[in-house]
């Protein structure tokens, strides 16, 4: 039997792509994914042909490995298309890892594309779709305006419970907008305060629409190889130390305790396997879909104290400058959110820990932790990161 | 045709649409298992505590707080905002509903509310919850 602990850093990513991040108008979610597929491919120095494991998910097709598997021209021996939502690409990383250890394959491929910005066929009818495809008869009937009012139910409950103000959720978002403007590749780079976001354009109480994630157009990737074979490829491998997934419930009237996500195992068991703390990590990215989710994260993966997330981040402390980096890229808050956003926050982790952040680099970063969101405050996915020299 | 069953006994219908039926003539039940008697919310073929068979349909008090708020904000002109609860029942459980009879900005996080079911003409019956007022608080 392998343990966890002898997967810790078995596997390395040794290829990431993004491409047509924001808006790509004319193009379809499958476009975009094969070409952030090949540029990953290439990043790695590999070719197609040598891809021989596909991890995928789509928000609206089911059977989406099928199309993407003949579209790409594969004939992988190793699949898996489990869809978590927004922390899927996350959650693929530890069944890749234990199917590249046995052998069953050599070369994942992990991707995903949408086109929900611009495409004709959006989130209106989706979201319709979704009443008759996937029902919550026990949530629907109420016309919750999700997944908003979902996580501004979480954040009533935290603000409640720990005195957390709307202030400190504005810091997230301009903490994320200061990144942005040190990231060409965000969509939104123009100046945002305090007081904009508070003054912004109320949605579900208490967020508004600077406290929610974008919607974009964009697509990721990124190749997954054992770590022996990574050392001989072209980019500075960087190896999967930890990672876990943990689901407790879908709907938010099913969660436990809404100041508390299922986030609080999978980073518990994710820290385990790589046998590292929260002190340890040098670069967080954290899948904000709004505001409040980064607090929650925060709390649950160890960085702070319970109903401390937004003591934490008072004071541009998650901004470039600040005590800890948080969503370098700009996250789904300023940079890209095409529907699902975990695969971009895992990138960003990698384009630090190779030193490819520009402006925004974090100097020295060695470590980094990836954490991937789903549903509503529904499936959590947690990745621990490091360079050779952390294994 | 061959049927995999191991009955040949009818079954009856499923829980969702008997909880409905109950909505509907205006009763509003939850479940309460017989195995280890905790009650559960939203109605299922199993015990989500301890995995028992169908925990028994059974009326609440009707009573219980409100839990997690939000006013999901909406154009006047396409009805105005409203209200998104969930509500904690005195029996534990949770459940997402909508508190009526009071602007949406007043609604907070533990106002005692009573269980009221709605059946608009022809649709199916919801429960909606009104707060507690005066001494029956």
């Amino acid at each position: 039997m392998t343990t966890l602990k002898q997967l810790r850093g078995s596997a390395a990513i040794a290829g990431v792509a993004t491409y047509g991040c924001g808006e790509s108008p004319g193009h379809t979610d499958m476009e975009l994914l094969a070409e952030a597929a090949r540029r990953a491919v290439s990043d790695a120095g590999l070719a197609m042909k040598d891809i021989d494991g596909l991890c995928t998910a789509s928000a609206s097709a089911t059977m989406w490995a099928m199309p993407v598997v003949e579209y790409l021209g594969l004939r992988p021996s190793y699949i898996d298309s489990t869809m978590l939502g927004g922390s899927s690409f996350i959650a693929h990383l530890l069944p890749a890892m234990q199917a590249l250890a046995s052998g069953q394959c050599n070369a994942v491929l992990v991707c995903y594309g949408s086109a929900q910005r611009t495409a004709t066929f959006g989130r209106r009818e989706v979201v319709a779709s979704r009443r008759y495809l996937d029902p919550q008869p026990y949530e629907t009937p109420y016309e919750p305006m999700q997944p908003l009012s979902a996580y501004a139910l979480a954040a009533s409950r935290h603000m409640h419970e720990f005195g957390t103000t709307r202030c400190d959720l504005a810091e997230v978002a301009v903490a994320a907008r200061a990144w942005a403007r040190l990231n060409p590749e965000a969509f939104m780079r123009d100046p945002l305060s305090i007081d904009d976001v508070l003054g912004a354009r109320m949605v579900c109480d208490p967020l508004t629409v600077r406290d929610s994630c974008l919607v974009t157009d964009g697509a990721g990737a990124f190749v997954l190889v054992r770590a022996d074979r990574a050392r001989d490829l072209p980019r500075e491998p960087v190896h999967v130390l930890g990672t876990a997934t943990a689901v407790w419930n879908r709907q938010i009237s099913s969660m436990h305790d809404l100041t508390t996500t299922a986030a609080r195992d999978s980073g518990r068991a994710a820290f385990a396997m790589a046998g590292l703390a929260p002190s340890d990590i040098d670069v967080v990215e954290l899948y904000d879909a709004f505001t409040i989710n980064v607090l929650l994260f925060l709390e649950d993966l160890g960085f702070c104290a319970k109903g401390e997330g937004g003591a934490f981040v008072r004071g541009g402390a998650i901004a470039p400058g600040g005590r800890l980096p948080v969503n370098t890229n700009g996250g789904g808050l300023s940079c890209v959110h095409p529907g699902m956003y975990g695969i971009f926050a895992l990138i960003e982790a990698v384009r630090q820990l190779r030193g490819e952040g520009g402006d925004r680099q974090v100097a020295g970063a060695r470590t980094a932790l990836a954490h991937g969101n789903g549903g509503t405050l529904s499936s959590q996915a947690t990745a621990v990161l490091g360079l050779a020299q952390t294994l | 045709m061959t049927h995999s069953s191991t009955t040949s006994k009818p079954i009856g219908t499923g829980v969702l649409a008997r909880h409905q039926a109950e909505l509907d003539a205006g009763r509003f039940l939850i479940q309460r298992c017989g195995a280890c008697q905790r009650a559960v919310y939203f109605p299922r073929v199993l015990c989500p505590h301890c995995g028992a068979e169908e925990p028994a349909l059974v009326a609440p008090a009707g009573t219980g707080a409100v839990y997690a708020v939000t006013t999901v904000r909406r154009k006047p002109e396409a009805g105005g905002d409203y209200n998104v609860s969930i509500v904690e029942l005195d029996e534990g459980v949770r459940l997402m509903s909508r508190v009526e009879g009071m602007p949406p900005a007043d609604v907070r996080i533990g106002l005692r509310v009573r269980a009221r079911v709605v059946v608009p003409p022809g649709g199916s019956g919801i429960v909606v919850f009104d707060a507690i007022t005066g001494d029956a608080a």
